[in-house]
């Protein structure tokens, strides 16, 4: 597809959803909200994952601990929108911008498990660091951001298109990102590291700025999920958030952006689907797994596209 | 602190250590030969505690208990590896996800047969007790898990050094394909590596599930570990291995000791350091 064809149907989509929106009963609106929100996540990864080729393990690292701050400052000290924010995003990317630098020493499957090993670091401190943390309880009743608009936050639609507005701006910037020259040098990288170091490429800035960026972004969606679930605890940082999310883009398709998106779609809708008639949701994730991976490896989007390499 | 804290302490990482390398190990010969990470490695440890658990609860035997864990997961880790891994040869991202699918079906299979609640495995009356030196108290379990490991790491580097198999094993780690050219079988190589890498880990998760106990989550928890071990001491390296697994039993255990609330942190960042003077770790080579 084109550029323009792809802003179209981005925008469609997201119009469409935000059209559907105030006729859904309360439960598939949640839902969608949902989704909306572990989207960003999502394409926060592929920006590692499928433009840049680094496979991060530990990206909870930053989605948990945009939403921990955003937890402890609007519970304990009661700080608004703008603070918790500013704060989340600052230390999100604070800490990719720490982890990066052990990180992207590495490369392959080294990169995976450092990227593990680190957002155990944070797991572990979210787990065991109970006067900050509140350890295994979590942070519960974190209060809805008031905007100073006619409509309160703490309804579900306003809330919604709130996260909808949010998660486009944050497609955009991604979308601008990955297309801009130096996304065009992430995706050079993936396919040869070597030849871009030739070619007088920064391969370790790059890579570096990708994987910062990357936490930034996941930080605007901790920021939301925080405000969106009203508690945070170990699980928004443990493994399996992180493998849910790495799945979320293999399903949808690496290297596109609305492949994570609707990756993160499918997923969050299979898993609350399924609850409803099993308690198996790791089972049954563990199977989507491997059977993408054995079946559809370039995900969902990547096979109806004609452009295969 | 008193001598004592520091000697007991001491004690503790190294007999914690021990375990480590069990699960090591194999993390690092799987790596070695196969360059898969293996991310169902913890799972193999958590369901040999578990099966351990079951044949000792069926016949109240302890080395019964180790060689069933032992044996089930050795066939569990090499039909992984024969009917779904091989399928992905070279694709090291592949092979990786799909190992963590594994690792989620095995935890919530886990969950299905034995429940939520901890276990511990009964340990034999030779191994309880406490030897005591003067004021200090060393638990016979964590002298025997020392020995365990001391025992089948001199094995391990007598088999990779002075056999044949070691050396065609180690031939398959520095070039597997220059290996295959004179006339080593690599996927058989493969094989009982991956056989022995799960024997390993099923062996340690029975022994640990004596001290430690065995529950839901124990995968994903010793799962780091085994990464820091082998990242800290090189992959495919099992001096590194054991050098790494001492390590980090005694980092997490001074660490758990004395600054309970940031004791993830006092493992890691070692981690950190060593990384950044030396990638590869401290055995590994590039």
């Amino acid at each position: 597809m084109t550029l323009d064809r792809k802003v179209f149907a981005g925008v469609t989509a997201l119009a469409l959803a935000g059209g559907v929106a105030p006729f859904l009963p309360a439960y598939p609106l949640t839902l969608l909200t949902q989704a909306v929100i572990v989207a960003v996540f999502a394409m926060s990864l592929d920006v590692l994952l499928g433009y840049t080729g680094l496979p991060s393990l530990g990206h909870a690292a930053y989605f948990g601990i945009a939403a921990y701050a955003v937890g402890i400052l609007s519970t304990e000290h009661q700080v608004g929108l703008a603070g918790c924010l500013g704060a989340g995003l600052l230390l999100a990317t604070a800490t990719a911008a720490l982890f990066g630098l052990l990180a992207i020493r590495a490369t392959g499957t080294y990169f995976l498990m450092i990227t593990l090993a680190l957002g155990m670091v944070v797991w572990g401190l979210a787990f065991r660091w109970v006067s900050m943390t509140k350890g295994d309880n979590g942070i519960a009743g974190v209060p809805r951001p008031e905007l100073g608009l006619p409509w309160s936050l703490s309804a579900p639609l306003p809330f919604f298109y709130f996260a909808l507005v949010v998660a486009a701006l944050a497609w955009a910037a991604m979308g601008v990102l990955v297309r801009s020259p130096f996304g065009l040098g992430l995706r050079g990288i993936r396919e040869s590291e070597s030849r871009m170091r030739a070619l007088g490429y920064s391969v370790w800035l790059h890579k570096y700025l990708a994987f910062v960026i990357s936490g930034f972004f996941a930080g605007v969606a901790g920021v939301l999920w925080a405000y969106y679930n009203g508690f945070v605890g170990p699980v928004d940082v443990q493994l399996v958030t992180s493998v849910e999310t790495l799945l979320m883009v293999a399903l949808g398709g690496p290297g596109t952006l609305a492949g994570p998106a609707l990756g993160a779609t499918l997923i969050v809708f299979l898993k609350n689907f399924v609850s409803v008639y099993t308690k198996r949701w790791l089972l049954i994730l563990g199977a989507v797994y491997i059977g993408v991976i054995l079946w559809a490896p370039r995900g969902v989007l990547g096979a109806f596209r004609r452009d295969a390499r | 602190m008193s001598g004592e804290f520091w000697i007991t302490q001491a004690f503790n990482g190294l007999s914690y250590g021990a375990l480590l390398f069990l699960l090591a190990s194999g993390l690092s010969l799987i790596f070695g030969v196969m360059r898969i990470v293996n991310m169902a490695h913890g799972s193999y440890f958590m369901l040999g505690g578990y099966v351990g658990l079951s044949v000792v609860w069926r016949t109240g035997s302890f080395a019964a208990a180790l060689l069933a864990g032992a044996l089930a997961l050795a066939l569990v880790g090499v039909g992984m590896e024969r009917f779904f891994l091989r399928r992905l040869p070279g694709q090291t991202l592949g092979q990786a996800l799909m190992t963590i699918g594994f690792a989620l079906i095995f935890q919530d299979l886990a969950l299905l047969i034995w429940g939520g609640d901890p276990y511990s495995i009964p340990v034999p009356a030779t191994l309880q007790g406490v030897l005591t030196a003067g004021a200090l108290r060393f638990p016979v379990y964590r002298i025997f898990i020392v020995v365990v490991a001391v025992v089948i790491g001199a094995a391990l580097w007598l088999i990779l050094d002075r056999t044949r198999v070691g050396a065609m094993l180690r031939a398959a780690v520095d070039d597997r394909e220059m290996a295959q050219g004179v006339g080593i079988h690599v996927p058989r190589i493969s094989f009982a590596v991956f056989a022995l890498g799960a024997a390993l880990a099923a062996l340690g998760g029975v022994i640990g599930a004596g001290f430690l106990g065995v529950y839901p989550g124990a995968d994903f928890e010793v799962l780091p570990y085994a990464f820091v071990v082998v990242i800290v001491g090189g992959l495919g390296s099992l001096p590194g291995a054991m050098v790494g697994s001492l390590l980090v039993g005694l980092l997490d255990n001074f660490g758990k000791a004395l600054f309970p609330e940031l004791s993830y942190f006092t493992l890691f960042a070692p981690m950190a350091l060593i990384l950044a003077l030396k990638p590869t770790g401290l055995f590994g080579r590039a």
